[in-house]
């Protein structure tokens, strides 16, 4: 389901297998205790980099365990069940003490796109996968958390137009320069993995202290953290 | 320490001597002086104030050395701080930040409460060094980060890379305005850009006005911030 490996300063936080690495409440779970496996094991000069495994980075959350439940009723609860259980999820990347990356193998969807937002810097392919926010499809309204990500990460009315309300699938080099992603320079998964582990040694070489890192990545964020429920520690003076 | 100059309806506000132009309570102290000076003037609400420096540095942030012999100076220089920057949003006249040198955390802080950013691109760099030096950034700082660095790619290079900003970099990251050759070239630009201002005639005080509106938030984080010792925040506009 998802691993998380050490390779030097880098913790590498892989969806394994071939299918769509939707969240489900069992994926979710595990994601969220690999974070906190992650953040106590952390010491400076420490990054997360994510990854995953076939075609999709991640294809949202599990909607079809959702429609088994039977019941409109029941389908609604499951569904809420997934929204309210990923929050921590969001939560521990956005207090995580040390820089994170998501190298994005494939597409990413919905839930599998906040995921990948959720990360100080984002990579994914020039060839292959791309970004969709298919709530206006499905007729799903975003949840508040999902909307406060959206608010800080995405920069213009154009891009968060574009994502959140013209049900586009979003390819790499559109992603770009609409300001979604850093890069997307690799026709590879491993020239993205490549180029993540790059950067990623190079802000491991800073050697910064990974509390202060996540003090000041709140500070940037205040209404997502709000959202959730992330206080940040901010010194009133120098 | 600091100059102000008068050439027309341009103040020219110059941090002087080679050195760093760490803010200490004495340089604060003769800036904020300066900019009373600037209030006072007659030809105040049509004109435009330019902020330049001698030598390397436009200001390489507070003065951490002597905040370290003397922890108490700490709150002092933050607080002289926050209230010239507070005198600069409210400043009824449009400001320029002429950056001829390295602007660095508290010093990058000055250039950006100016509303115009010219830097010379063949020397120089600004930079938000705080996770270099293990400092979170107060909640102030962060506003103005926030108000002025609007891109989330930009935001994040400034605030969690420490990234080292060349003008034509700043350029591209949308915090400054226009680079130049030289450091002489950076003035002159600003000088011209400065009569064009004056030229348009617009009222400072309704200027003024606008731009605490604009900046609402970062006067909200000054002032929340302050401790009731701490003095007075001077954001009186004169309306």
């Amino acid at each position: 389901m998802c691993t998380l490996e050490k390779r030097g300063d880098l913790f590498l936080l892989t969806l394994t297998g071939d299918d769509e690495h939707r969240f489900h409440p069992d994926t979710i779970s595990s994601v969220l205790s690999l974070l906190e496996q992650a953040k106590s094991q952390s010491t400076r000069g420490s990054v997360l980099i994510t990854t995953a495994h076939g075609k999709f980075f991640s294809n949202g959350f599990d909607l079809a365990w959702a429609q088994a439940a039977g019941s409109q009723t029941g389908a609604v609860n499951r569904m809420h069940q997934m929204v309210e259980s990923f929050k921590p999820v969001i939560a521990a990347l956005i207090d995580l003490p040390m820089p994170t990356i998501a190298a994005l193998n494939g597409h990413a969807a919905a839930s599998g796109l906040m995921f990948a937002l959720s990360h100080d810097y984002v990579f994914m392919r020039n060839d292959r996968g791309v970004l969709y926010m298919s709530e206006v499809d499905l007729g799903l309204p975003l949840p508040d958390y999902f909307a406060a990500m959206f608010a800080a990460k995405i920069g213009t009315s154009i891009a968060k137009r574009e994502l959140l309300l013209s049900g586009k699938k979003i390819k790499g080099e559109e992603a770009v320069a609409l300001g979604i992603v850093d890069s997307a320079a690799h026709d590879s998964v491993e020239g993205v993995v490549e180029a993540t582990v790059s950067l990623g040694e190079s802000l491991a070489a800073k050697k910064w202290n990974g509390e202060v890192y996540a003090s000041i990545r709140k500070s940037l964020y205040p209404g997502l953290c709000t959202m959730l429920s992330l206080t940040a520690k901010i010194a009133a003076s120098p | 320490m600091c100059t102000l100059e008068k050439r027309g309806r341009l103040f020219l506000l110059k941090l002087t001597g080679d050195g760093e132009h760490r803010l200490n309570p004495t340089l604060l102290d003769n800036i904020r002086s300066a900019i009373t000076q600037i209030r006072s003037d007659p030809s105040s609400s049509q004109s435009v104030l330019i902020t330049t420096s001698d030598g390397k540095f436009f200001s390489n942030g507070y003065d951490l050395a002597l905040a370290a012999s003397d922890p108490p100076l700490r709150a002092v220089m933050a607080a002289k701080l926050q209230s010239l920057v507070a005198d600069l949003i409210s400043l009824p006249m449009p400001t320029i930040a002429a950056v001829t040198g390295h602007a660095s955390a508290a010093g990058f802080l000055l250039a950006m409460s100016h509303d115009y950013i010219l830097m010379r691109r063949d020397r120089g760099f600004l930079y938000m060094s705080e996770l270099d030096i293990e400092l979170v950034l107060p909640a102030w700082f962060m506003s103005m980060i926030r108000m002025k660095v609007v891109s989330p790619a930009a935001k994040r290079d400034v605030a969690l890379t420490a990234e080292k900003i060349t003008a034509d970099r700043g350029l591209e990251m949308g915090i400054v305005d226009s680079s130049h050759g030289s450091a002489g070239e950076t003035v002159e630009a600003a000088v011209k850009l400065g009569e064009e201002i004056v030229r348009r005639g617009a009222d400072g005080h309704v200027y003024g006005r606008m731009r605490e509106t604009l900046l609402r938030e970062v006067l909200h984080a000054i002032g929340s911030n302050e401790s009731a010792s701490n003095g007075v925040r001077n954001s009186g506009s004169k309306l």
